[in-house]
């Protein structure tokens, strides 16, 4: 995964970027000094708790909030630098879908996708008409042009916000809490669509999101901020897969309840090192487990298991005891064959 | 016989009270429409100013807000005197139709201007973020996003504004205004024909009525969204 964006440009860049708050004439610290890179056509997922610091750091790469300090740069802009009127030219390279949609009430849906093009300088009628009818096909909501947003489900109504800020072409969409606001159903929905979007139309999308499955489901890198501080950042799969912080070992176990420690409780019963595989991409499909034990002649007991997918790559998880005086050995070949082993605490 | 005049008996010049509710009607038109073009900016400029808003200026709203508020707690009837020299300036009369607009318009603007300011922040905060990360400039968001979301309250507004000045177009009555108000005085109360009094307070109260009922129409029409 990680070669994967090993070539790749950089579009956003935060360089020693820290924000606080003036509350009262004290200093409210809201994000640590920090650095970061997103690049170019990744979707780039920030995960963190409530008052982590989340909607300050998306906000900061159109500046709807000013950093304390540090410098910001969307390609080789210098977002901190622009006076008003550059800045704002800029912010139209930059789309925002939001969790509460912030739609116009009083205006149609057709009338609300077509606003960022009139606020850009458009006049021309036919033109605005194209590309609206454009937006609302791409996003499924073209027989509901005429509609006002009061007369949409949760779900339309953040199509016609991604279809809004696809007006003008952006080269970044950001998405505050995109799902936030929605079920499950409409979740899944949405997020194939921004997934199909990132893929089509090669847009880098940041997400901010307190849900883990939002971030496996279609993030390729994550951060995980605590506190106002990155703790942990890297590919999906190896945050998702290896843990180190406490706080993203938390939301790791939200996204899968049965693989949380408590689960594995029962554990003072059984024999043997507990030990954690872990399979990624095309080791997920080929029988390595049960070749590697038959020829150790290892037996192993089954504790707890996934097999899913982060993004597009299969993963396997398994949880599992092993008994026998060849175990070493069997761990020996698994490692060769690919497989990530962790030896579990019990 | 007129059966008008068997009604009210002391009523004898008909043409009187028409004339005097055309002149009512014109004092509130001409004084409505001045106070909503003036009152309207006004109201933005409070709502922009206003703390931890898009151009807020603690000293601007500070100032302005007071002003507002003075010219708000002085009685009309006193602001109307008050005012005299300065309406004489501005129209070349203190008399009249012309003579009541200009204090009608200083005693209603600030009203005004505070029910547009407090219509305008019920726009939702979400909504003016995702204009301004459209690149919206400030003119931009008044126009497009704040006045347009917030027209069922500003109609609300506007309707309101309406009634405190036909009110206040029947209290310039007493000061030589000219209009129903004046007449329900002189005639009414000076002169002792009630008649007067019961046709003019009739006729305040359907215009109110009818006020009322339009501008609870516009409401419901653009709150439908």
């Amino acid at each position: 995964m990680s070669a994967r964006f090993a070539t790749r440009i950089t579009v956003i860049r935060f360089l020693d970027v820290h924000k606080s708050y003036r509350v009262d004439g004290k200093d409210i610290p809201a994000l640590q000094p920090f650095s970061l890179d997103i690049l170019d056509g990744e979707v780039f997922g920030i995960i963190g708790h409530s008052g982590a610091g989340k909607s300050t750091l998306i906000r900061l790469i159109n500046l709807l909030e000013r950093p304390s300090g540090g410098r910001i740069l969307i390609g080789d802009t210098e977002m901190t630098a622009l006076p008003e009127p550059a800045l704002r030219a800029q912010r139209r390279r930059i789309g925002m879908i939001f969790q509460h949609f912030n739609l116009l009430a009083s205006q149609t849906v057709a009338d609300n996708v077509a606003f960022p093009l009139r606020l850009a300088g458009e006049r021309d009628a036919a033109k605005i008409d194209a590309r609206v009818g454009e937006l609302l096909e791409r996003v499924g909501l073209a027989e509901h042009a005429g509609k006002y947003p009061a007369q949409l489900s949760g779900g339309q109504k953040q199509r016609v916000g991604i279809a809004r800020a696809l007006a003008n072409r952006p080269e970044i969409l950001l998405c505050d809490e995109a799902t936030s606001a929605l079920d499950p159903q409409t979740t899944a929905s949405v997020l194939d669509l921004l997934a199909a979007i990132n893929r089509e139309l090669k847009l880098t999308i940041v997400l901010i999101t307190h849900e883990m499955d939002v971030v496996r489901r279609i993030c390729d890198r994550v951060a995980v901020l605590d506190a106002g501080r990155i703790v942990e950042s890297g590919t999906v799969a190896d945050v998702f897969l290896h843990p180190r912080h406490a706080t993203t070992r938390r939301f790791v176990d939200e996204a899968l309840p049965e693989e949380a420690a408590s689960a594995l409780a029962p554990l003072a019963q059984v024999g043997g090192r507990v030990l954690r595989l872990t399979f990624r991409g095309a080791t997920t499909l080929s029988p390595v487990l049960s070749r590697v034990m038959r020829e150790s002649g290892v037996d192993f007991n089954l504790l707890a298991g996934r097999i899913d997918r982060i993004k597009e790559l299969p993963y396997g998880q398994l949880t599992l005891t092993l008994e026998g005086t060849n175990a070493d050995a069997a761990l020996a070949s698994l490692r060769e064959a690919g497989i990530e082993i962790e030896e579990l605490p019990r | 016989m007129n059966p008008l005049h068997s009604l009210f008996p002391n009523i004898d010049d008909w043409g009187e009270l028409g004339r005097a509710c055309i002149d009512t009607l014109l004092m509130l038109g001409g004084s409505l429409a001045l106070t909503v073009a003036i009152g309207l900016p006004l109201g933005v400029l409070l709502y922009l100013t206003g703390r931890s808003q898009l151009r807020a200026m603690p000293k601007l709203y500070g100032v302005t807000s007071l002003v507002v508020n003075v010219l708000r707690s002085v009685p009309f009837i006193i602001l109307m005197i008050v005012l005299m020299p300065v309406t004489y300036v501005l129209v070349g009369t203190k008399l009249g139709v012309r003579g009541a607009i200009p204090p009608l318009v200083i005693g209603a603007a600030p009203f005004f201007a505070r029910l547009v300011e407090t219509a305008l922040r019920e726009v939702q905060q979400g909504v003016i973020e995702a204009a301004q990360a459209m690149g919206a400039s400030t003119w931009q968001i008044v126009c497009h996003v704040l006045l347009p979301e917030a027209r069922a309250g500003l109609w609300a507004g506007i309707t309101v504004t309406a009634i405190a000045l036909v009110g206040y177009t029947a209290m310039g009555g007493a000061i030589g205004s000219g209009g129903l108000g004046d007449l329900a005085y002189r005639y009414g109360y000076l002169s002792y024909k009630s008649d007067y009094m019961v046709v003019t307070v009739v006729l305040l109260v359907v215009l109110v009525q009818l006020l009322q009922m339009i501008g609870d129409r516009i409401v419901a029409r653009y709150k439908r969204h």
